[in-house]
């Protein structure tokens, strides 16, 4: 890394939120940089997906700030988020089963033909979304034996290779990935980690979830730890040991977050 | 695993086409059964298509509610009030004015049934079978369980006895519905949206889809078309009562069904609809013309419908 730290994308201050009882993000500090990729780690619970889900626009939180490239903003829906350049794979890939890739891929973000009215009426470009479908698939990489396949007929490496496609597709510069390598196979699990650094070279802001540490070793710049819904160590990932990464993540270690 | 996706590609093609193949069988079926009894002749043909029409049409309503994952259960009470309220408003208001009254008081009727299921968070099936009871009553009140005549020509015309040419003016409802309700749904982006609502929900509002907006509106959709079915049936037999359609419900459901839309959502056809209805207006003529009791046709039509919507159920779960 450069000695200059690279700029913010995106700043999360004091991000909180309760369902009932349960407070499933305490106040969670985190800073995501342009060039970067950031593993977020943590227990089963600990709130990662929380975390994700309030930047997506998914869920509200109940107090904090959300800075993007040092502006703060509320981002109360997931067209919020995406207009801000946010985009995320979720760990359901959310991804419709009855619908085909090109379909999937541009759901919600459709083409129309037909000038204004067309526009209105929500008149599908069908041809034009078929064939952006396929330069981004060859653009990325995914291959996949016919567009016009539904996704629920696709394994589940290509359910995910079109997912993460979907999230990185449009020059977008802040991405995040809620554990998208789970439940692949090695080679499907070496593509997406590519993915990763090609968005990284590309100059966006990366957010891994992962369980896997060895992922955070090989395309990881730094790792957030959260436990219990508050964020107990950040750490350069080339300062330490998988196994201080596991301290962190079970409790056995612990530093004080200074941020 | 893509070889075995191209096998499920190759079984899953004929499902959209059962519908026409149970409908050429039947056709088939009765015009050997009952040849005898008039089944194949042009006033027959004619007179299943009459019938097929309020059935076709709410059938194209109820594929989208039931694309989006929602049902409506009121559609029948809605076509019995909406044949009753146009018979009494195209007389006091004339053609036009009854007509758009007639319509609107259709969509507010779905527009409820859409706010109270997404935003109470009831189901759509006991919201709309309590819209149901609801409205079934009020049509019971509005005229004191008596029918009420029509006698506006133009109404009569445009809904009902009348022609474009050689063509039904119920035919032409038909078809405008049809291809109004196929382009929707597969040609504009709302129309997919409601097949990824229907699908998968929290994905689709993951992605920013509007998930409570898209709801309301398919069971506006539904009921719509239901009164606009109501008016036809009206039109057909120049009457509002406030029992006509009322038992059409199951009828539709089951045309929708077998015309390979998927009751839990996220796989509509309105052609299928389309053809579905003209299967279940085959059977309700051929039971009648076979002789059957009106008991009896309860009974026979119960049952067939079961038995086709196992089946084209049993297809839809090999995707």
């Amino acid at each position: 890394m450069n000695a200059a730290a690279p700029a913010a994308a995106l700043e999360a201050e004091g991000l909180c939120k309760s369902f009932r009882a349960v407070r499933a993000l305490d106040h969670v500090d985190l800073t995501l940089r342009y060039g970067e990729v950031t593993a977020l780690l943590g227990d089963n619970g600990a709130g990662k997906s929380t975390f994700v889900k309030c930047v997506a626009g998914v869920y509200a939180p109940d107090a904090g700030v959300l800075r993007v490239d040092g502006v703060a903003t509320s981002i109360t829906t997931p067209d919020a988020a995406r207009a801000l350049g946010i985009e995320t794979v979720h760990q359901t890939l959310a991804v419709i089963d009855t619908l085909d890739v090109a379909e999937n891929l541009f759901l919600n973000r459709e083409h129309t033909r037909g000038g204004p009215i067309g526009a209105w009426l929500g008149v599908l470009d069908k041809k034009r979304m078929r064939s952006e479908t396929e330069h981004i698939l060859e653009r990325l990489g995914i291959r996949i034996p016919s567009l016009r396949h539904s996704m629920g007929a696709l394994s589940g490496g290509q359910r995910q290779a079109v997912a993460i496609g979907r999230a990185t597709a449009w020059g977008r510069q802040i991405v995040m990935l809620d554990e998208p390598a789970a439940a692949l196979g090695v080679e499907q699990a070496a593509r997406v980690l590519e993915l990763i650094l090609n968005l990284r070279e590309g100059g966006a802001a990366v957010l891994l979830i992962t369980h896997n540490m060895d992922r955070v070793s090989e395309v990881c710049d730094r790792a957030v730890v959260l436990r219990q819904g508050r964020k107990t160590a950040e750490v350069a990932v080339g300062d330490v040991t998988k196994d201080d990464l596991v301290g962190y993540i079970t409790g056995a270690k612990s530093q004080q977050a200074h941020s | 695993m893509i070889k075995r996706a191209l096998q499920r590609r190759q079984f899953a093609a004929p499902r959209q086409y059962v519908v026409y193949a149970a409908a050429v069988l039947i056709f088939g079926l009765f015009a050997v059964v009952l040849r005898d009894d008039g089944f194949v002749t042009a006033s027959n043909l004619l007179n299943i298509g009459r019938q097929a029409a309020p059935i076709a049409v709410m059938a194209v309503g109820m594929a989208f509610a039931l694309g989006a994952a929602e049902i409506d259960l009121s559609i029948g009470s809605v076509a019995a009030l909406s044949s009753l309220v146009v018979a009494d408003a195209v007389g006091s208001l004339g053609f036009a004015a009854g007509v758009a009254i007639t319509l609107a008081i259709g969509m507010g009727i779905g527009a409820v049934n859409g706010f109270i299921a997404v935003k109470v968070r009831i189901p759509s099936f006991l919201v709309t079978l309590g819209t149901l009871g609801i409205v079934s009553g009020v049509a019971r009140n509005l005229n004191n369980l008596q029918s009420l005549p029509i006698r506006n020509d133009t109404y009569l015309n445009v809904f009902g006895a009348g022609s474009l040419g050689p063509i039904s003016s119920l035919l032409i409802w038909t078809v405008i519905v049809g291809v109004v309700g196929h382009l929707v749904l597969h040609q504009l982006r709302w129309g997919r949206h409601v097949l990824a609502v229907g699908a998968d929900r929290s994905a689709a509002g993951a992605l920013g889809i509007k998930t409570d907006r898209v709801r309301i509106a398919a069971l506006i959709a539904s009921a719509t078309a239901a009164s606009l079915a109501g008016m036809l049936l009206a039109g057909r037999l120049a009457i509002g009562r406030h029992d006509l359609g009322e038992n059409l419900l199951l009828t539709v459901i089951a045309a929708v069904v077998i015309g390979g839309t998927n009751l839990f959502g996220g796989r509509a056809s309105v052609a299928g609809a389309i053809a579905g209805s003209i299967v279940m207006a085959m059977l309700n003529n051929g039971l009648i013309l076979m002789g059957l009791r009106v008991a009896d046709q309860l009974i026979a039509r119960g049952a067939i419908i079961i038995l086709a919507v196992a089946l084209s159920m049993r297809e839809q779960k090999e995707t």
